[in-house]
C-alpha cells in the first residue's frame, strides 16, 4: 500500500495541474480547520452599521471588513471562510457514505452475478435515469430541506458511480488465480470479496472519489442555491449565493465571491482526479 | 427492429421502478397526507373522510398503487393543489420554453465544441491545446447557478444588453403554435403584424440562459471531440489515406471525423439528462417559464401532485432519449449488431 501511494505520488508531480489541484485543497482544508482563528469577525454577527458595504479595496469600502459586507451586515470573508468548513465536511460526508455504501453493492454484485446482480444493476439504472439534482430534489422534498437532507440525498445520487465502477473491476478480478488459490485454501465468501480483491479495486475507486468529492460540493451547494439544503444563517456558499441574488445589481461582490469559491475547490478537485486517472490508467495516458 | 423492441421492453422495469418511487414519494412525507393537503385548520371530519376517500387513501397500499398506476397509464397525473389544473396540461404549457431552451443551449455546445475539440486534436500539446482543456475543465467544474448570475451582471448589469428574465417582452402577445417563441415569432402573420421585433426580442431573451445552460455541455463535447479525434487519427488507415496522397485536410474531415463522430454523438444524446438538470437551474436564474422552474416553485410550494406527476415525465422522457441514444449507436456502429 505504501509503495502504491509512493509511486502514485511520484506520478501525480509529473502532473502540474494535480498539483495545483492538491495546493488548493490542502489550502482550502488549511482554512477549514483554522477558520475560528483566521477569520477576522463572527460569520454570524450582525454590523447593523455596515449594511452591504463594497470590498476594502474598492470605492466606500471599510477596511475592517476586507471583503465587504452582506445584507445583514455580517462581514463576507469570514462567512466565506467559514463556508470552507462546511463545503469540504460536505464533500466528505457524500464521498465517505457513496463510497462504502457503493462498494458494497458493487462488490456484492459484481462477485455473486445472477440475481442479486440484476436486482442491484436495476437499482442504479433507476437512480442514474434520473438527473442528479432532480433525483436530489425529490428526496429533500420528502425528507425536508436542510444540510444533513442534503448530503443524504447527494450521497444517493453519487451510489451508483461507485457500484458500476467496482462491479466491473471485481468482475474481472474474481476470475484471476489468486482467487481461485483463496478458494481452495477454504477462504469464505467474505474474505475473498473484501480482503483479496477489493484491495486490487483501488485504482478507479480513488479516481471516483475525488470526483465525487467535486459533484458531491457542487449538487450540494445547488440545492443550497435553490433553498433545499443548507439554511440560514449557515454561511454555506451556495446558500449565500441565493441570499445575494436580490443585490445583484447594487452589491455584485456578494454574487462573486460565493460561487468563485465553488468554482475554485470543485476545480481543484476536478484537476486531482483527472491527475489520478492518469496517473493510475497508464492506457488513457498514453493515448492523450 | 428486434433489437429496438427488446430496448423498449427493458424501459418497463425501469419505469415502473420510477412509478414505485413517486408512488411512495408522497407516502413518505411525514405526516398525515390528507392534512397536509387540506391543511390542519379546515379539517372537519367528513371533509376529512371526503378528502380521503376521493385520495383513495382508504384503500390498502398494494391497491393504492395499482389505482395509481393505472390512472397514470390513462394519462391522468392528478391535478395541481395550487391551480387546480391538470398536472399534465401544467406540464404541456411549459414544456416548450424549456424545449427551446435546452435546443438552443445544446446547439450552441455543438457547433462551439466540435470545431475547437478537433483543432485541439490537430494541434495536440500545442498552447492552444493546453488552453482549451483547460478552460473545458473550468467549464466542467462550473457553477451554472452562478455562472448565470455573471452573465447577467456583465451583460444585462453593466453593459445593459440583454434582459434579466423572461422570455419575451410584455407587450408582445404571440400566438402560439409550436410554443417556440423563436419560431412562432416567424410566422407570416405575426412577422406582418409586428415587423421582426417580436423575434428580437425573443433571441435577445434566449442569449444569456442558453449560454448558462450549454456551457457544461460545451466543455464536455469539446473534450470527448478532442479524445475521439486523437484516437482516430492514430489509426492505420489514417496513414493509409495519407499516404496515398489524400491531403491532410480530407483525411481528417472526411475519414477522422466520420469515425471520429460515433463517440461524440453518443456523449451528445448522454447529455440530456444533464441539460434538464441545467435547466431546472437555469430556469430558476433568468425566471424562465419551464419545467424546471415548475418543479422547483411546486417543491417550495409543497404542491406534491405536481412533483409526483412532473418527476414521472421528465424521468419518462430521459429514460426513452436513452433507448434512443442505443438504438442511434446500434446503427451508427456496424460491430454492434453482431
Amino acid at each position: 500500500m505504501r509503495v502504491f501511494l509512493k509511486e502514485l505520488f511520484f506520478e501525480l508531480k509529473k502532473n502540474k495541474g494535480s498539483m495545483i489541484g492538491i495546493i488548493i485543497i490542502i489550502l482550502a482544508t488549511v482554512i477549514a480547520l483554522f477558520a475560528p482563528l483566521i477569520a477576522p469577525h463572527d460569520p454570524t454577527h450582525i454590523y447593523s452599521d455596515y449594511l452591504r458595504l463594497p470590498p476594502s479595496f474598492t470605492a466606500g469600502g471599510n477596511p475592517q471588513f476586507f471583503f465587504g459586507t452582506d445584507d445583514l451586515g455580517r462581514d463576507l470573508l469570514s462567512r466565506l471562510i467559514y463556508g470552507s468548513q462546511i463545503s469540504l465536511a460536505v464533500g466528505f460526508a457524500v464521498v465517505v457514505i457513496s463510497l462504502v455504501i457503493g462498494t458494497f453493492m458493487g462488490v456484492i454484485a459484481g462477485y455473486y452475478g445472477g440475481f442479486i446482480d440484476k436486482t442491484i444493476m436495476r437499482i442504479t439504472d433507476l437512480i442514474m435515469s434520473l438527473p442528479s439534482i432532480l433525483f436530489a430534489i425529490v428526496i429533500v422534498a420528502v425528507l425536508g430541506p436542510g444540510i444533513t437532507n442534503a448530503i443524504v440525498a447527494v450521497s444517493i445520487v453519487a451510489i451508483p458511480n461507485f457500484v458500476r465502477i467496482i462491479r466491473a473491476q471485481v468482475m474481472v478480478e474474481k476470475s484471476r488465480q489468486y482467487v481461485s488459490a483463496a478458494k481452495l485454501f477454504g477462504a469464505g465468501n467474505f474474505r475473498i470479496m473484501f480482503i483479496e480483491i477489493l484491495p486490487n479495486c483501488m485504482a478507479p475507486l480513488i479516481v471516483q472519489a475525488s470526483l465525487g468529492f467535486s459533484d458531491g460540493i457542487l449538487n450540494c451547494a445547488a440545492l443550497g442555491f435553490l433553498g433545499l439544503g443548507a439554511q440560514a444563517p449557515m454561511s454555506e456558499w451556495g446558500t449565500m449565493l441565493s441570499d445575494a441574488r436580490s443585490y445583484i445589481e447594487s452589491s455584485p461582490w456578494m454574487v462573486t465571491l460565493p460561487g468563485l469559491c465553488i468554482l475554485i475547490v470543485v476545480l481543484s478537485f476536478n484537476l486531482l482526479g483527472d491527475g489520478l486517472r492518469d496517473a493510475l490508467d497508464p492506457r488513457l495516458k498514453k493515448q492523450n | 427492429m428486434k433489437y429496438i423492441l427488446k430496448k423498449l421492453l427493458d424501459m418497463i422495469p425501469t419505469m415502473l421502478g420510477i412509478s414505485l418511487v413517486c408512488f411512495f414519494m408522497i407516502r413518505m412525507i411525514p405526516g398525515d397526507p390528507v392534512l397536509n393537503l387540506i391543511g390542519e385548520r379546515g379539517a372537519d371530519p367528513a371533509r376529512y373522510l371526503e378528502m380521503k376517500k376521493s385520495l383513495g387513501l382508504d384503500l390498502p397500499i398494494t391497491e393504492q398503487y395499482w389505482v395509481y398506476l393505472k390512472k397514470t397509464l390513462q394519462g391522468d397525473l392528478g391535478n395541481s393543489i395550487i391551480s387546480n389544473n391538470t398536472v399534465w396540461s401544467e406540464f404541456i404549457e411549459r414544456f416548450p420554453a424549456t424545449v427551446e431552451l435546452g435546443m438552443v443551449g445544446l446547439f450552441f455546445a455543438i457547433i462551439i465544441g466540435i470545431p475547437l475539440g478537433i483543432f485541439a486534436a490537430i494541434k495536440r500539446n500545442s498552447f492552444f491545446d493546453y488552453f482549451l482543456m483547460s478552460s473545458s475543465l473550468i467549464g466542467y467544474s462550473m457553477p451554472i447557478f452562478w455562472w448565470g448570475l455573471i452573465l447577467i451582471l456583465v451583460f444585462s448589469v453593466k453593459l445593459g444588453l440583454t434582459p434579466v428574465s423572461g422570455r419575451i417582452d410584455f407587450i408582445y402577445d404571440i400566438p402560439t403554435f409550436t410554443g417556440l417563441y423563436i419560431i412562432d415569432t416567424l410566422r407570416p402573420a405575426v412577422v406582418s403584424a409586428e415587423g421582426f421585433a417580436p423575434f428580437w426580442s425573443s433571441l435577445k431573451h434566449l442569449i444569456l440562459p442558453s449560454l448558462a445552460l450549454g456551457t457544461i455541455p460545451l466543455a464536455v463535447i469539446a473534450r470527448m471531440t478532442r479524445s475521439s479525434m486523437l484516437e482516430v487519427l492514430n489509426e492505420d488507415y489514417m496513414r493509409t489515406a495519407r499516404a496515398k496522397g489524400m491531403s491532410r485536410k480530407r483525411v481528417i474531415f472526411i475519414h477522422a471525423l466520420r469515425n471520429a463522430l460515433v463517440p461524440i454523438i453518443t456523449t451528445i444524446a448522454l447529455l440530456f439528462g444533464s441539460i434538464i438538470t441545467g435547466a431546472i437551474l437555469t430556469e430558476t436564474i433568468f425566471s424562465w417559464p419551464g419545467i424546471g422552474k415548475w418543479i422547483v416553485a411546486s417543491i417550495t410550494a409543497r404542491d406534491y401532485p405536481v412533483i409526483q406527476g412532473g418527476v414521472l415525465i421528465i424521468s419518462f422522457i430521459i429514460v426513452l432519449t436513452n433507448v434512443l441514444v442505443d438504438v442511434i449507436y446500434y446503427f451508427l456502429n456496424p460491430k454492434m449488431r453482431n
